[in-house]
């Protein structure tokens, strides 16, 4: 199947070569799942909780005892925030603006955690953003 | 283009990502890079100095180029350049650049580090959380050096805004988790810990991950937390569902911090003060109480984060483990959502059931759901949800329903997927024996096992059932008559071969009445299987054939005839064609007396019978012992222990608990190390019983394997009491010198397996050169992470042998095998061997961490050297010395024939010269040693002694320490 990953963000090391095929792992075990499987699945000694729009599939890579519904939610959220942002976001939007997407997911999750879940916070900080040069 | 009409961006940039898109080839793609590339240097190459918004476009095309996989060794400089730069954007691109193209060039560093700081100090909030926000992506020591000191400072300023707060608090948890010595907490602890309080939910949400980070460390430096996380909390549950407003998702009041508290407070002991911990049981009601309520919305969103703080106070509750009516509520409310519409719930209630099992409170109301749970197992689509209800079902199995769950879980195997298949037959297995009250069924269950997924039983499973059924008086008839129906099958399984035909060839003679299975149809029916199966069972099946010539006297002319044939007696395989021989012989001369007394039936296994459990047996009669390990397993207490004399014998063996954890049902660690010494022909059950297998190493494996919680650590499969001794790389493993000696005379084999990994090894040598393959076979349907390999050479071997080999690829795919090759020089003569460290994990289990001895000895430099008779007596005579000879008298363990003797001499590596000695019994070598430093020439002289069974070996040499160690290598082979 053809697959592209459109943005990918670590929060632990990695080198080149293995976070591409972490990257061809995940895909591999992500887009075989059906709508009726779970949105979860067992990854090395982690899980990964992902939630597809569309064409398009939102993982987060987290520890086996993280809460899975809290991260599922985390990703609706932030999806909501690129919809907002974007006025209806599409996945070029995100691909002609990757270097905004960057700034978005560092406004809503750092170094691995979330930082800020307010989505009228988030949005106005993106806003003031935008105004600067 | 939608970005580009939006016109708000970098027109170049966008421009160039549609030309991209529109490529229609590959080659296109890289042409077109190549073209921008060129353009982009000399751009940075002109003369003309660039302006910020040029240099941002091209930086940011650069970043694009590589985020497409292609690599970009240039633009870091301008990139960097773009932190001091005072627009937003430009120095917003400038760090996205150094987050995603981390580069530890030093210079750089040294520069990036001084924009970062320059935006510390800058007070703009802005500019300030772009920097934080580029120490928390990268995370490097350097940065965690430069900063560790001014974060906290910022992170619990009065003035710094809430935004930096945040990023400062997030930026600060990297750092310590990346340099955990760097990041210093001391005096800022407490006002850190304040932040509970903040009146912003967002900056309480940043500092509670830090917090807990930092909590799961130091947990009494940070208790203070938990008063504040309680009255958080309480705050956020009571209020309606407006009160929090930017903060409220789809009407669940803050939903992630609420789930943040409840995972702070599992960091913790439930509070020791009445009103806080009267709080928080009230919070944990509440939310109880709302899973109740109708839904806000019908939205997923809704109930998600609603269930999401939901099960994370079920957590919590688990974690105390301390309030009865809490537990039961819990296990109420996942039991509802077992059958949710939602495959999420339903998994995620499985989940959390299987912790609830394990609580004395609440394992009776898991129980309530076995229906469900077997149902779900039955017809769930996603496999991860049939993999936790088997979970479940193991984790709710107690006497009282052990027959059912297994009975369920091996119908289950026949259609289950491969993935879990290995997992499920030793779950079944261990739940078959830990509640075995009558071994009839145990023996049937173990049987079915072998029968629906033979090749997914290990080797310990049915030694096991063998080691129970010689151990049973009460059973042995009716597995023998078992064994029998069992093999009737037109195609059955090597194990159940195996088992069948040890079984029969002890107790056949239980079911010879019968003339259905009388001694010949029975001994046809074995055969029958003879020649589909491995060698191994081959063998096994002779040593039954011999067995039955004891038992059945009427079996022997077939017998023996079968043993006289070529396919016999000329058997390639030198141990098959040995037992035949040695069986056929054994048969014909020995008088039916002596023929009784070597064939006996094999006694109970003695070990067992000195152990603990042993006694245990004595005094409470069989049964006792399934109970009372249910009773420490579970820690269920005497409710639960069923009825009538079943129950008193419970009493009265947790009475007698001094029950140790090691009183395994029939002590497979300490029977298979007895097996091959007990001088009986039947040592077959353990094959590979010796070094190779070590038992402790196997049951490391299986408590690995299942991830057991701790409390049921005592039962029988599963104590890994021989692991503390593997924690340690550098102790290799107890019989890692008898590994050694295998390899003494041969260079290729399994140099080491257990229930994971297979290393087999493969070597060559020249002078003093060798090359060593090293294969690492993963024996499991699992994939092995972080495999890694380390060759290691101890003290003075550092500077005798050279080791040189390249890392072995980190991850090992189930069944699959690599290789490493190591290249060895051996620079002097030495007597250690290297060792070999082996370092993995697992899914679903610890880190396993093995050392072992690599069979270098320094035999395996000799070079063979010829010579005629008197050279070697003139050679002989010259190294007369006392101290260039080294010589041993020892008693043959093995066999004292010439070829064999021959055979292992020749591998040994030096020169066999015939006619040398006068006495033709006696054999004589010549080599010489090739180190890179010298060259040591041997002498040997064996003389064997065929009557006394013994054998005096004899070397000389130019060195002392090779007369002496070639000496001790080689006495271990004869």
């Amino acid at each position: 199947m053809y697959s592209k990953t459109r943005l990918a963000k670590w929060y632990m090391q990695f080198d080149d070569d293995e976070k591409q095929k972490l990257i061809e792992e995940v895909h591999a075990v992500v887009t075989v799942r059906d709508a009726k499987h779970t949105n979860f699945v067992e990854f090395r000694n982690f899980k990964i909780i992902y939630r597809r729009y569309a064409g398009l599939y939102f993982c987060i890579c987290v520890d086996v005892t993280d809460n899975n519904l809290a991260y599922l939610e985390g990703i609706h959220n932030f999806v909501e925030v690129l919809n907002e942002y974007f006025h209806n976001v599409c996945e070029l939007d995100l691909v002609f603006n990757f270097y905004k997407v960057y700034t978005v997911v560092d406004e809503m999750f750092l170094a691995g955690e979330i930082r800020e879940t307010s989505q009228t916070k988030v949005l106005k900080q993106l806003l003031m953003l935008q105004s600067l040069e | 283009m939608p970005a580009v009409s939006k016109g708000d961006g970098m027109r170049g940039l966008a421009v160039f990502i549609s030309d991209i898109r529109n490529c229609k080839s590959k080659e296109a793609e890289i042409k077109r890079i190549n073209k921008e590339l060129a353009n982009i240097r000399s751009k940075f190459k002109g003369d003309k100095a660039l302006d910020g918004y040029s240099k941002k476009k091209y930086v940011c095309k650069l970043l694009f180029i590589f985020l497409l996989g292609h690599d970009i060794d240039f633009g870091h400089m301008e990139a960097v350049n773009l932190l001091s730069s005072n627009k937003y954007t430009e120095k917003q691109i400038g760090y996205l650049f150094i987050s995603v193209l981390v580069n530890s060039n030093s210079e750089l560093i040294r520069l990036i580090n001084n924009g970062i700081k320059n935006d510390l100090a800058s007070r703009n909030p802005t500019f300030m959380c772009l920097a934080l926000h580029c120490i928390a992506n990268v995370g490097s020591r350097e940065m965690a050096e430069a900063f560790a000191g001014e974060i906290p400072r910022i992170l619990v300023a009065g003035d710094t805004m809430d935004s930096v707060k945040q990023s400062a608090a997030l930026c600060l948890l990297r750092l310590h988790k990346a340099s955990p010595d760097v990041v210093l907490m001391g005096e800022w602890t407490s006002r850190v810990v304040h932040l509970l309080n903040d009146q912003h939910m967002g900056v309480v949400t940043a500092a509670i991950s830090l917090i807990t980070c930092l909590s799961q460390k130091n947990p009494d430096e940070f208790k203070s937390c938990v008063p504040l996380a309680v009255s958080r909390l309480s705050r956020i549950v009571s209020s309606a569902s407006t009160d929090l407003q930017d903060y409220t998702y789809y009407f669940v009041p803050a939903p992630w911090l609420s789930c943040k508290l409840l995972r702070l407070l599992q960091c913790y002991p439930p509070p020791e003060d009445g009103a806080v911990k009267g709080r928080l049981v009230e919070c944990l009601e509440t939310i109880l109480n709302k899973a109740q309520e109708p839904p806000k919305s019908k939205k997923v969103q809704h109930s998600n984060a609603k269930n999401a703080i939901l099960f994370e106070a079920i957590s919590l509750i688990i974690h105390y483990d301390s309030e009865p009516n809490l537990l039961v509520r819990a296990c109420n409310q996942l039991g509802q959502f077992l059958q949710h519409r939602e495959t999420n719930l339903r998994y995620l209630a499985l989940e959390s059931m299987c912790t609830l099992a394990s609580s004395e409170f609440s394992h009776e109301a898991v129980k309530t759901h076995i229906e469900t749970v077997i149902n779900a197992l039955k017809t769930e689509r996603d496999v991860s949800v049939r993999q936790r209800a088997a979970d479940l079902l193991y984790a709710m199995c107690d006497r009282s329903n052990a027959k059912q769950i297994v009975a369920e879980m091996l119908s289950y195997l026949e259609t289950a997927d491969y993935s879990i298949r290995e997992e499920m037959v030793l779950k079944v297995a261990i739940l078959a024996e830990k509640y075995a009250v009558d071994y009839s069924w145990y023996v049937d269950t173990i049987l079915n096992l072998i029968r629906i997924a033979g090749d997914y039983v290990s080797e310990e499973v049915w030694y096991r059932v063998i080691q129970i059924v010689i151990n049973r008086d009460d059973v042995q008839g009716y597995a023998a008559k078992t064994v029998f129906e069992a093999l009737q099958a037109p195609a059955c399984h090597e194990n159940m071969v195996k088992v069948g035909g040890y079984i029969l060839g002890e107790f056949g003679n239980l079911i010879a009445g019968d003339p259905r299975s009388s001694p010949l149809v029975q001994f046809n029916l074995l055969h029958s299987k003879f020649h589909l199966c491995s060698v191994p069972s081959r063998a096994l099946l002779l040593s039954a054939y011999i067995k039955f010539i004891n038992l059945f006297p009427e079996t022997k002319p077939t017998i023996q005839e079968v043993l006289r044939s070529d396919s016999q007696i000329r058997n390639s395989d030198v141990e098959l064609q040995q037992r035949a021989v040695e069986y056929l012989k054994l048969s014909s001369i020995a008088s039916t007396d002596v023929l009784a007394t070597v064939l006996e039936e094999m006694p109970p296994f003695p070990e067992r019978e000195s152990s603990i459990l042993a006694k245990l047996k004595k005094k409470k009669g069989p049964g006792a012992v399934s109970v009372s390990d249910l009773e420490e397993a579970k820690g269920e207490g005497g409710a639960l222990n069923g009825s009538g004399d079943r129950g008193a014998d419970a009493a009265a063996t947790s009475n007698s608990a001094t029950l140790s954890p090691s009183a395994d049902l029939l002590g497979l660690r300490s029977a298979a190390p007895v097996a091959p010494g007990t001088g009986s022909l039947l040592v077959d059950v353990f094959p590979e019983a010796g070094p190779a297998s070590a038992p402790a190493v196997s049951e490391d494996g299986f408590l690995r394997h299942l991830d057991l919680p701790p409390e049921s650590s005592d039962s029988l499969l599963v104590e890994a009491p021989g692991e503390s001794d593997f924690e340690d790389p550098a102790l290799p493993l107890p019989e890692s010198d008898d590994l050694l000696y295998k390899f003494v005379c041969k260079n290729n084999g399994v140099l080491f397996e257990n229930q994971l990994l297979q290393i087999g090894t493969k070597s060559e040598y020249r002078q003093n050169l060798g090359r060593m393959y090293l294969f690492f076979g993963n024996k499991t349907s699992v994939q092995f992470s972080n495999f890694t390999t380390s060759i290691t050479c101890p003290g003075d071997l550092q500077t005798q042998l050279n080791m040189q080999t390249k890392p072995v690829e980190p991850l090992v795919d189930g069944g699959a095998q690599v290789q490493q090759v190591l290249n060895i020089e051996c620079l002097s003569d030495f007597s250690d061997a290297p060792l070999l460290n082996i370092m993995f994990s697992r899914y679903g289990g610890a880190q396993q961490n093995l050392t072992l001895k690599l069979p270098v000895t320094i035999n395996k430099f000799f070079q063979p050297t010829e010579m005629s008779s008197q050279d070697f007596f003139q050679r002989w005579k010259q190294l007369s010395l006392p101290q260039q000879e080294a010589q041993k008298i020892f008693k043959a363990n093995h066999s004292m024939d010439t070829d064999v003797i021959k055979t292992k001499l020749l591998g040994l590596g030096p020169a066999l010269l015939e006619d040398v000695d006068p006495n033709p019994e006696n054999f004589v070598c010549a080599g010489v040693i090739q180190t890179k430093g010298q060259q040591i020439g041997c002498l040997l002289r064996l003389e064997p002694n065929a009557q006394a069974q013994m054998f005096r070996l004899t070397l000389r040499s130019s060195k002392d320490t090779v007369s002496v160690h070639l000496c001790h290598l080689l006495a271990e082979q004869f």
